[in-house]
């Protein structure tokens, strides 16, 4: 077989092929045209996507790091700073969901730690099929178990995330893992490889042939034979990653320490290539000094290799002991295997003798962007759906109790009691909320974290649904008392040689965009991962919004319960005749259409600053976003998890399962002391937001009536009792029965 | 009150029970890698810390049992010092003999990290003195292996000896299979040895020992464990044997 040849097999195009040949100006070998493959993949080099990431605001004064390093990092004051990231692992979840998501969880902490940070969190983000699927039940239940035994081990508190069930991604699940840190301003490094004659040193495992071609395979479509491809899935040792990341974090309080790296997607031949491209030098190693786990391996399968629990780490020379007694006394090897070059090259060798020479800059960032041009999804152009054909239904307790019960909705207390989620003692809101709350020990503040996304609107109308999932992920973090300080982005689409996902990719792109500008949160991080789809379907467009807010006074943070009976209940923001895209019309009358809700930035910024001061007055007792189910269900939340219920009336025109369960934005439901009443109403009209009492909570009971003008009358009325156990257990019987 | 963490190879607990006795009680506090041994005299408690010693590789706590530090730990234990043991700590404790009966893996296969209820079973102990007999607390788990086994001999002498310090309980303190999370005989969250200086427990106390984690529960814990310390408690009015 040709060069050429061979290289379209590897995945590259004939453009490409062509430009390495000219780069090198000489055909590459083997070696080396597997380091452009995996290099050039769109999971490597970002090809497809490069020049619309560019639309996201990025800076700010509290940026200390944006894009294009390991991990973002954001100051919060107290000579500290929150590193924060998010990333994909949703192929090999798919082929094996086990160790696809114990690994993503191992490859995202690497992230974090590689910036001198300790991590302190773990959020997932999970999508997957409907739960009367068989393989479904067997891909949640190995994620979920891949993401436990990997987190717990590490001892870092799994927070939160988000679980959905949609027939949209039953071939190809989504399993995003974000992992969030903490760090002293003057401990932040970089992953760079300066100062020509530094050693390069490996640490960690030792290397074999795992997760060989882990990037490509993560850069195509799911297919038949997905499933031979199970060997491209790494496998994870957390217990060796505990080991590596103490000893990490030891060493770099040492200040002869000059950058260091993670091994993840294209293992060495990535981190070698980013850190000697970021400092603008070469590096230069011989692969018969790596540790490896198997005999016989070829340098091309050293310098591919995704083993997992291994860094890159550049020191100045001389140090190289010094290393070595850290790593020894946590039973870790570390091995000098080359060094800093000024030439630019990444230089392979095997015992002497050269097996691979190309400039370190081409392999990291010289992959040809591909324009492309997206195309108007024809779905888009389907009238909206005609609402007066859709009757209300006679029993509205009813459709309560059946949006309760639905996966989407319910508690996802399965899923997250089975991750450590108490451990380091800084989880003062645990999942289950609108957003986790850890404090910060030795200050008065602390964080709040969140990941949101809903595919099904981003679908529907990829731009307003981008912006919804800005304005609901800082909603979520405004309700808990935190300012919202830095986004970072997952964005999960299929793939972007099809027009009409591009298009998709583009809005939701643009919609994040304008939301984060809107809204002044910078993109710090992010990922991006296409070719999610199989031959049947693509999932929907999913571009999980993961952030991170800042509180002042942690003490002063609020949950979404209902505290007191005699509290009154008021909605903040207003209600909107808006059912489109609802759980409501999906679970009730089977349909996925309309139009999404739409986001009104300013009101959604007006709405946060009136939440804000109101929780840092001390003035309310309970407040949580209206999402999912709409402000029925929000209630009913509170309700169920303060304990205790309400009573209230509605006056409204808007037709009455809108109303209650329609999912329209910027909306908070907040409790409150009766004498805090003047002073809420004040605030919110110094902030422009509409407050409406909603009624009062009660010991027991939820009801709920809702007139209209015209004298028409609906009710909901049921135990909360009932309302609780439903809520609670619904996941978990769906999932065992 | 000088206390040493031991540090094993994945544990993780350690930052934080190091925390509770160094800055919510204010005490001496100091870490001990496990390749470290230590003299007994140095130290009035001695903490075994949650985590994954090992990577809990084999089985819970059977690699860490063989650290040079657990050498001195045994030695501690003969001298009458202060062993506690939470979560892997209770795991290396059974493993080490130094409490009887072993640890399976929970009864529905999973991960549990979720509150329970637990009804004290004695308050005679260096370690519980600050609760009541009878009382029920809440306190946090966090495992996959905790399904506490025992023949029905060494049960009975356990119960004889006024040595079971925790039962997984309801909220009002009926001992149920319901409030059993991993099926432990008899919902036993935790024990003491004969002598009632060595306690492993499930449950982790460090984990709600602040105000501003919402439950105080475990604070009573390492209260007692201080008041027994410096001589302000007596122990050992219960045993029978």
């Amino acid at each position: 077989m040709g060069k050429a040849e061979e290289a379209k097999k590897l995945g590259l195009t004939d453009e490409e092929y062509n430009l390495i040949v000219q780069t090198l100006g000489r055909e590459p070998n083997d070696v080396e045209l597997g380091m452009y493959s995996v290099m050039w993949s769109e999971h490597c080099s970002y090809k497809n996507s490069k020049p619309l990431l560019k639309r996201f605001p990025t800076i700010a004064p509290h940026v200390l790091q944006g894009p294009g390093e390991n991990a973002g990092i954001v100051d919060i004051g107290d000579n500290l700073a929150v590193v924060l990231k998010i990333e994909s692992h949703n192929h090999p979840s798919a082929v094996e969901p086990y160790q696809g998501a114990a690994t993503g969880v191992g490859g995202i902490i690497r992230d974090i730690f590689a910036m001198g940070a300790r991590p302190i969190a773990l959020l997932d983000s999970l999508r997957f099929g409907e739960l009367d699927d068989p393989r479904v039940k067997y891909l949640l239940s190995g994620v979920v178990s891949g993401i436990a035994d990997y987190g717990n081990c590490m001892g870092i508190p799994t927070v939160g995330g988000e679980t959905y069930f949609n027939d949209a991604y039953k071939d190809n699940p989504l399993v995003n893992a974000m992992c969030v840190g903490i760090i002293r301003h003057d401990d932040i490094i970089k992953g760079k490889a300066q100062g020509v004659g530094n050693s390069v040193m490996l640490v960690g495992a030792a290397t074999g042939r795992d997760g060989i071609h882990g990037a490509s395979f993560a850069s195509e479509e799911l297919s038949e034979e997905s499933e031979s491809k199970r060997p491209s899935v790494q496998v994870g040792d957390p217990f060796m990653e505990k080991l590596l990341l103490e000893a990490c974090l030891e060493l770099l309080k040492e200040k002869w320490v000059v950058g260091i790296q993670d091994l993840g997607a294209a293992g060495l031949t990535s981190a070698c290539s980013e850190t000697a491209a970021r400092a603008g030098t070469g590096i230069e190693l011989d692969v018969a000094l790596v540790p490896r786990r198997e005999k016989g391996m070829t340098p091309y399968e050293v310098m591919l290799s995704e083993s997992q629990e291994r860094m890159l780490i550049i020191v100045e020379k001389g140090h190289e002991e010094d290393v070595k007694r850290i790593f020894e006394k946590w039973d870790l090897y570390a091995v000098k295997i080359g060094e800093v070059t000024g030439d630019g090259m990444l230089r392979v060798l095997e015992n002497g003798k050269i097996v691979a020479e190309v400039p370190a800059k081409s392999l990291a960032e010289g992959a040809p962007v591909i324009k492309r041009e997206g195309k108007r999804p024809v779905y888009m152009d389907v009238q909206d759906l005609d609402y007066s054909k859709i009757e209300i239904p006679e029993n509205l307790s009813e459709v309560l109790l059946r949006l309760l019960a639905s996966p989407n909705i319910a508690s996802k207390a399965w899923v997250y009691q089975q991750y450590d989620h108490t451990v380091r003692t800084d989880t003062v809101v645990p999942p289950g909320s609108d957003a986790a709350v850890l404090r910060i020990k030795g200050t008065k503040k602390g964080i709040a974290l969140t990941t949101d996304c809903n595919g099904l609107y981003c679908y529907l109308d990829p731009y307003e649904g981008g912006k919804q999932a800005v304005a609901e992920a800082a909603r979520n973090l405004v309700v808990t008392g935190a300012k919202p300080l830095a986004i970072t982005d997952c964005l999960n689409f299929g793939s972007p040689e099809n027009p009409e996902v591009y298009y998709q990719f583009e809005k939701c792109i643009d919609g994040i965009s304008e939301a984060a500008k809107a809204l002044e949160i910078p993109v710090v991080s992010g990922n991006v991962s296409f070719y999610n789809e199989s031959s049947s379907r693509v999932i929907f467009p999913t571009p999980v919004i993961g952030m991170v807010g800042l509180l002042e006074d942690v003490k002063k943070r609020c949950t979404m319960a209902f505290k007191n009976p005699g509290d009154i209940v008021v909605l903040l923001g207003e209600n909107s005749d808006e059912m489109g895209a609802s759980e409501y019309l999906r679970v009730i009358f089977g349909i996925q259409g309309g139009k999404p809700p739409r986001v009104d930035l300013e009101r959604e910024k007006r709405l946060h600053l009136c939440c804000l001061k109101a929780i840092k007055k001390g003035i309310l007792s309970s407040a949580h976003d209206v999402s999912e189910g709409g402000l029925a269900v929000a209630i009913a939340e509170s309700c169920i998890t303060g304990n205790l219920g309400f009573e209230g009336e509605i006056t409204s025109d808007i037709r009455a399962d809108a109303l209650l369960f329609g999912e329209g934005q910027s909306r908070i439901v907040v409790s409150l002391k009766e004498e805090n009443l003047p002073a809420l109403i004040e605030l919110a009209d110094e902030t422009g937001v509409k407050a409406m009492v909603l009624g009062r909570v009660v010991p027991e009971y939820f009801r709920i009536n809702v007139k209209d003008s015209k004298g028409g009358f609906k009710k909901i009325e049921l135990s909360v009792e009932e309302m609780a156990d439903i809520w609670s257990k619904s996941l978990e019987r769906k999932v065992e029965e | 009150m000088r206390c040493a963490v031991i540090v094993f190879p994945g544990s993780n607990c350690d930052v934080d029970c190091f925390h509770v006795w160094k800055d919510v009680l204010g005490q001496p506090t100091e870490y001990v890698f496990h390749k470290e041994r230590f003299s007994a005299e140095d130290f009035d408690l001695i903490i075994l810390p949650g985590g994954f010693s090992y990577g809990d590789y084999l089985r819970a706590g059977a690699i860490a049992r063989f650290s040079p530090a657990m050498d001195s730990v045994y030695k501690a234990a003969e001298k009458g010092k202060l062993i506690l043991g939470i979560c892997n700590g209770f795991q290396i404790l059974l493993e080490a003999g130094l409490l009887p009966g072993a640890m399976m893996k929970n009864r529905d296969l999973k991960f549990h990290c979720h509150d329970v209820y637990l009804k004290v079973g004695t308050a005679d102990s260096p370690f519980t003195n600050m609760y009541l007999p009878g009382e029920v607390v809440k306190m946090p788990i966090a495992h996959g292996e905790g399904n506490y086994y025992a023949d029905a001999d060494t049960i009975e002498r356990l119960k004889r000896e006024d040595r079971i310090v925790f039962y997984y309980s309801d909220e009002k303190g009926n001992i149920t299979d319901e409030a059993n999370p991993n099926g432990s005989a008899e919902n036993i969250a935790g024990i003491l040895n004969e002598e009632r200086n060595v306690l492993g427990m499930m449950p982790h106390p460090e984990r709600c020992a602040e105000e501003i984690l919402g439950n105080t529960d475990g604070k009573r814990l390492f209260m007692s464990i201080l008041e027994y310390l410096e001589g302000r408690v007596k122990i050992g009015k219960s045993r029978r044997s």
